[in-house]
């Protein structure tokens, strides 16, 4: 089966510091895969640079086996990839509807001459936008407060909304930034079931995680990062009995881990 | 565009033809087209301020280029008063284009500097460019507007057609921003890279609002032209791009109605004020701190706020 994403020899510098330094890894269709590692290791900016927030220094990242990461971040939500962010970034001062209808703005295509005639055609799409949102949106529960201002919801429900608007990308692939971080933990297992069900409506997911127990519970495989490299990759019970991960977790650095190969 | 705007619009356009009756042809109805122009301006630059949140310190000058480019036209070409209007909104659209495609990759203070500098630019080629704008002391005899042989002489005549324009360019405003472009706009103004990493081409929306904003300005800049009939560069220069955008934030930014009501207080305001003869400036200044202070989001959504707690 081809993979969804191929990651090669990615790097990134930021002047002298070398914050991911030649990943290789793929992605399967349908996959749940998840990226863990300790603070600074490099995975966020993974996911910066798949949507294309800064280019690689060097590398290739391959979505559907074409080249992305010469692409504008909106051509990427085009091409079907989308995500959401680790500090939740909703458009506050829109309605949860409205921040879910810019969602489905790729998706859609009526331009400003359209919108000034108003022609029926452009208010038959707009109608259509409304009523997707609307299904993105109680499928994560939040139909109720569909006319409430986005900085008016709880942490939980703005990353709800981030889940919805993304999922209004039509995404085949997302990117999941830490998706239990700042959540309870009855909170972050209502989490855990959302990324279930996003993926059984066929969507292809990656995450970054630093809670553990979301991570060995909902991913297929895990890639452990360090110092932005790649340490370990592996089923989540492969990963967790991986000698140089749980030296890297518990912070021992005994001459033998430090020589222990990657698995 | 909901039912309320709809009110509103009909409202607005019952007012406008009320209004003469009352006025009869005084001064204040002269004193009206200057608003119904200036609202012109203020509604594009909310749109590009307010909704986009993209600043514009520079333009009076797509008003002067608007202005100037239909003077020359039709005094010293002979083209036709909408022939001329017409060519300036391609004129000063296109350099909208021009100027903003670059400038519009800089963010706040670096914008602002961009469009003033362009705007001081423009200003110095009115001055300079004599032999098409007669420089410092500028020229008259520009012709009027002719609907078929009725040619537009008196104030209620451009009172009426200004007002037309203003109330069709706020239907076309109204179009865009309940739509999804106008979704878009304002998705912009809340996060940039969010709105582009969620699939908008953000580039593209801020240069089409930018140009439109300039077609507006370039609109009113021909009516303006066409009725006082003289033009020199004074009017143009970067003191009133700072009065439009004091205009639209008194009014309240984040809505075209406000961007209008800041035009006309920021217009009738100073009219009333002459009795104070000296003063004037002063009580100007305090009423514009004072409704800053106490109404930031402008005098628009600051009022329907007050009712709404009223209620």
């Amino acid at each position: 089966m081809d993979s969804i994403l191929q990651i090669e020899k990615l790097k990134k510098k930021f002047g002298g510091v070398v914050a991911v330094d030649g990943v290789d890894f793929e992605v399967n269709p349908h996959q749940i895969k998840a990226i863990i590692g300790p603070n600074g290791a490099g995975k966020t900016t993974i996911f910066n640079l798949i949507s294309r927030i800064y280019p690689p220094t060097s590398g290739t990242i391959r979505f559907k086996q074409h080249k992305i990461n010469e692409l504008k971040p909106y051509v990427i939500a085009k091409k079907g990839i989308s995500r959401t962010f680790q500090n939740v970034q909703v458009f506050e001062n829109m309605s949860v509807l409205e921040n879910v209808m810019v969602g489905r703005h790729c998706r859609t295509r009526s331009e400003i001459f359209a919108a000034i005639m108003n022609l029926k055609r452009t208010r038959d799409e707009e109608k259509r936008i409304h009523d997707y949102s609307l299904e993105m949106l109680s499928f994560v529960g939040l139909e109720t407060k569909k006319n409430e201002t986005a900085s008016n919801l709880t942490f939980q429900q703005q990353k709800l909304l981030e889940f919805a608007r993304a999922l209004a990308t039509e995404p085949d692939l997302l990117l999941l930034d830490e998706p239990a971080a700042g959540l309870s933990v009855p909170e972050a297992d209502e989490m855990a079931q959302f990324v279930y069900r996003i993926r059984e409506i066929g969507i292809t997911i990656l995450l970054v995680e630093h809670d553990m127990g979301l991570v060995m519970e909902v991913s297929d495989e895990v890639i452990v990062l360090d110092s932005g490299q790649v340490i370990a990759e592996g089923t989540p019970r492969e990963v967790q009995n991986d000698k140089a991960v749980i030296a890297v977790y518990l912070g021992e650095r005994e001459t033998e881990n430090a020589n222990h190969t990657k698995s | 565009m909901g039912k309320k705007n709809i009110l509103s619009l009909l409202i607005l356009a019952g007012v406008i033809l009320a209004l003469p009756l009352g006025l009869g042809n005084s001064y204040y109805l002269n004193v009206l087209v200057f608003v119904g122009i200036y609202s012109l301006i203020t509604i594009g630059l909310s749109l590009l301020m307010g909704y986009t949140g993209q600043i514009s310190l520079g333009h009076a000058a797509f008003f002067g280029l608007g202005a100037y480019t239909s003077g020359v036209l039709s005094t010293k070409f002979g083209v036709s008063p909408w022939l001329a209007l017409l060519a300036a909104i391609f004129v000063t659209g296109g350099i909208a284009f021009l100027i903003g495609a670059p400038a519009l990759k800089l963010k706040g203070h670096y914008l602002a500097m961009a469009t003033l500098a362009f705007g001081y630019i423009v200003f110095i080629v009115f001055n300079q460019a004599s032999s098409l704008t007669s420089g410092p002391s500028g020229f008259g005899q520009i012709p009027r507007f002719r609907l078929g042989n009725f040619l537009l002489r008196s104030d209620v005549h451009y009172y009426y057609l200004v007002w037309t324009l203003v109330i069709v360019v706020l239907l076309v405003s109204l179009n865009i921003i309940h739509s999804r472009v106008g979704r878009a706009l304002r998705s912009i103004h809340e996060g940039e890279l969010t709105a582009n990493i969620m699939g908008v081409n953000t580039a593209k929306y801020k240069i089409q609002v930018f140009v439109l904003s300039a077609v507006y300005a370039s609109l009113a800049g021909s009516l303006y032209a066409h009725f006082i009939t003289f033009l020199n560069p004074t009017p143009f220069g970067f003191h009133f791009s700072i009065v439009l955008v004091a205009m639209v934030a008194v009014g309240g930014m984040a809505s075209v109605w406000g961007a209008m009501i800041g035009a006309a207080l920021l217009t009738l305001l100073p009219e009333y004020l002459r009795a104070f003869q000296d003063y004037d400036i002063l009580i100007y200044g305090s009423i514009l701190l004072v409704i800053m202070m106490f109404l930031p989001q402008g005098l628009f959504a600051g009022i329907l706020g007050l009712i709404k707690k009223e209620r």
